[in-house]
């Protein structure tokens, strides 16, 4: 059984990538890594394209993370998602963009053209014409009695859109197919010669509620690209913002999902509480979002006192009311009803697609980027990563009831212990091009950075990875023999992003 | 639940009780949102989201009007789930090419009298994704737009202005928005 690290070794590594490391490997190497996924041994990070080259981001068993890139003559390569389903849109996406063409992908359909841009292959040396605007063909469910419910793209509450295709047998569906790309704007295009502040920019415009967690990817993958260590201050103000970031997004989910079963109390409640957080942000930090707040060498603002009493008092005030909140989701008959065995994601499927987030540690899988791999100032701070294994709407509920009480817990360590100095250093022009990556915990999962700086100091290529591509699919098995009815309800306990994802 | 229902019942409601000076102005907004909808709209006004292609930030910042410290529902301001039962659309994000088509649908899915709010920078021109292959441009690019909120995301409390804004206005469009397309 081979170890990522061998197989690294083995090929011809690259220079000037880190802090993990990239060989660019022969076929060979690559189907063997191909293989290792299909087997489960290991799992996918991310897959994505250049003009005539792929890249694969992995994570072997002893936790050891690389990326192998394969050079696609012809612009051909061998398809990853024929052996391994989760790289299957990640692979029609890098269709789209490149146009580059994986032998053997067994789903061909376009994902994020959909044939409005005037232009193909938009990020290939040299992108086609327009490609034909063709009707999407949705996957056949066969059966008796069979209907299909289509909705969206324009939803009926204030979502991001994207199309769903559910076919039922009266109530229960028996299959649903998302569309997405909707929203694609093509972050990937912009960021190419774009100066390291613009691209910092787009990056933190990702997905609007991970503001904290982009920027921080971003800013970490360019720092490691150049070699530059941020003042002390700044990396513990950064996991202050990102736990703030957390702890809003996961008092508005647990909100929202009751919303869903017609609770509308512990929305009420629970908003209140990510209205006073958002307001602290505000107070602290001077954006209620956080957003351009942490930049590549640092952060944006410092906190001073009346931020930190902000902070405190917010604190004292979610640890008197929170429990309360808690209390009656778990005493109320008729929630539980709603949130008890539905949705239910397999422990095996999310293995399988290294689900991040609540959605991965709901359904058995142990993994948290701010433990392993981990970074600063994490190392120095003690949290509990929760897992459960029933992988149903209610423990995701729990997951996210459980990273509150943590992410309190992480926000009175910090302050208690924020080093004092600058907040902010200048980035040093590099020597010659330079690769960082890394990997960020946000609210929904791990989010991925991947970077080339060139010689000039601009960013040659960036690619950031949501952690929905490897949720929304999940989102189709999980709703698979529920109720109609519950999808609303199920969607929100994944609350995946349409924009992180179309990017 | 029956503690918290009691305690919701005797707490004073969140706008007065918190501190902040901008809870004041939350007040003094509410007041003039009130009368001003009642005089023009009666008591109503249907509002539908559209996302055209945001991050989902301003999203965050609608949502936000629904909470406890702004309840916009207080005043007759309503998210609802259909164009068709919309007075106005408020659409954010830069338009992207695979939302042109959608968007325009639900412009034209919405009955007249309608009015189009363009939410946060982007709405406008595009902001920082304006240029992209991907990317149409502001929401006045596809629909007719009558009132830009900018910001990013702009605060709730700048939506709720917004609205007042709008409806200082609304008269003169209702005539004009009957004859152009009625």
């Amino acid at each position: 059984m081979p170890a990522l690290a061998d197989l690294i070794e083995a090929d011809h590594q690259v220079e000037h990538h880190a802090p993990w490391r990239r060989a660019v490997v022969a076929p060979k190497a690559w189907n063997l890594a191909v293989e290792q996924l299909a087997a489960g041994r290991w799992s996918l990070l991310g897959l994505w394209g250049e003009p005539d080259k792929v890249h694969m981001a992995l994570l072997d068993e002893t936790q050891t993370i690389g990326v192998i890139s394969l050079d696609c003559r012809g612009g051909r390569y061998p398809s990853v998602g024929q052996l391994h389903p989760p790289a299957l849109r990640l692979e029609r996406a890098a269709a789209d963009l490149f146009g580059l063409a994986p032998q053997g992908l067994p789903d061909t359909r376009r994902w994020l053209d959909h044939g409005q841009w005037g232009i193909s292959h938009p990020l290939a040396a040299r992108p086609g014409g327009p490609a034909a605007a063709s009707s999407y063909r949705f996957l056949a469910a066969e059966g008796e009695s069979l209907h299909q419910i289509p909705v969206g793209p324009v939803h009926a509450g204030i979502i991001e859109p994207g199309h769903f295709r559910f076919t039922a047998g009266g109530e229960t569906v028996v299959r649903l197919e998302e569309r997405l790309g909707y929203v694609h704007k093509g972050i990937e295009g912009l960021m190419q010669g774009a100066s390291i502040d613009r691209a910092a920019k787009l990056a933190s415009r990702t997905s609007g509620d991970s503001t904290v967690a982009y920027s921080l990817a971003f800013a970490r993958a360019v720092e490691a690209a150049l070699g530059i260590t941020p003042p002390a201050r700044a990396i513990w103000l950064r996991a202050l913002m990102a736990e703030f970031e957390r702890l809003a997004n996961h008092l508005g989910d647990i909100g929202a999902i009751c919303n869903d079963a017609a609770f509308a109390i512990m929305h009420a409640h629970c908003g209140v509480l990510r209205e006073r957080v958002l307001r602290a942000a505000d107070a602290a930090f001077g954006h209620r979002l956080m957003r351009d707040r942490i930049l590549p060498g640092g952060t944006a603002s410092d906190l001073n006192e009346a931020g930190a009493d902000a902070i405190r008092s917010l604190v004292a005030e979610i640890r008197r009311r929170f429990p309360h909140l808690v209390e009656l989701y778990d005493n109320t008959a008729s929630l539980q009803d709603r949130t008890v065995a539905t949705g239910r994601l397999k422990v095996e499927l999310a293995r399988q697609y290294a689900a991040g987030g609540y959605v991965g540690r709901a359904s058995g899988r142990d993994f948290d980027a701010r433990r392993a791999p981990g970074y600063a100032p994490y190392d120095e701070l003690a949290f509990d990563v929760p897992v459960l294994q029933e992988g149903d709407v209610n423990a995701r509920v729990w997951i996210r009831v459980r990273e509150v009480e943590q992410s309190l817990s992480l926000i009175e360590q910090i302050l208690g212990r924020l080093p004092t100095g600058p907040t902010l250093v200048d980035l040093a022009a590099p020597e010659g091009p330079r690769e960082g990556m890394a990997l960020v915990e946000g609210f929904r999962g791990d989010i991925l950075a991947w970077l080339r700086i060139g010689e000039d100091g601009l960013i040659e290529r960036c690619h950031l990875r949501d952690p929905s591509w490897f949720q929304w699919p999940l989102l189709e098995a999980a709703i698979e023999g529920n109720i109609v009815a519950d999808f609303p309800l199920c969607n929100k306990s994944f609350n995946c992003s349409y924009s992180g994802h179309d990017l | 639940m029956r503690k918290l229902l009691f305690e919701s019942l005797i707490r004073p409601p969140l706008t007065e009780r918190a501190p902040q000076v901008s809870n004041a102005a939350v007040d003094e907004l509410a007041r003039a949102l009130d009368g001003m909808a009642r005089r023009k709209l009666g008591r109503s006004l249907s509002i539908r989201a559209v996302d055209a292609g945001s991050c989902n930030g301003c999203e965050l910042e609608m949502h936000a009007l629904n909470n406890a410290f702004y309840d916009i529902e207080r005043f007759g301001f309503r998210f609802v789930a259909s164009p068709r039962h919309a007075d106005v659309l408020m659409v954010t994000g830069p338009v992207t090419k695979n939302m042109r088509e959608a968007l325009k649908r639900t412009f034209e899915a919405t009955p007249n009298p309608k009015w189009v709010v363009a939410l946060g920078d982007c709405a406008k021109d595009g902001g920082c994704f304006a240029g992209s292959y991907a990317v149409v441009g502001g929401v006045s690019d596809v629909v007719p737009v009558d009132l830009h909120i900018p910001g990013c995301p702009p605060r709730p409390i700048e939506i709720l202005k917004g609205l007042i804004a709008l409806l200082d206005g609304a008269n003169g469009k209702a005539g004009k928005a009957g004859a152009v397309q009625g």
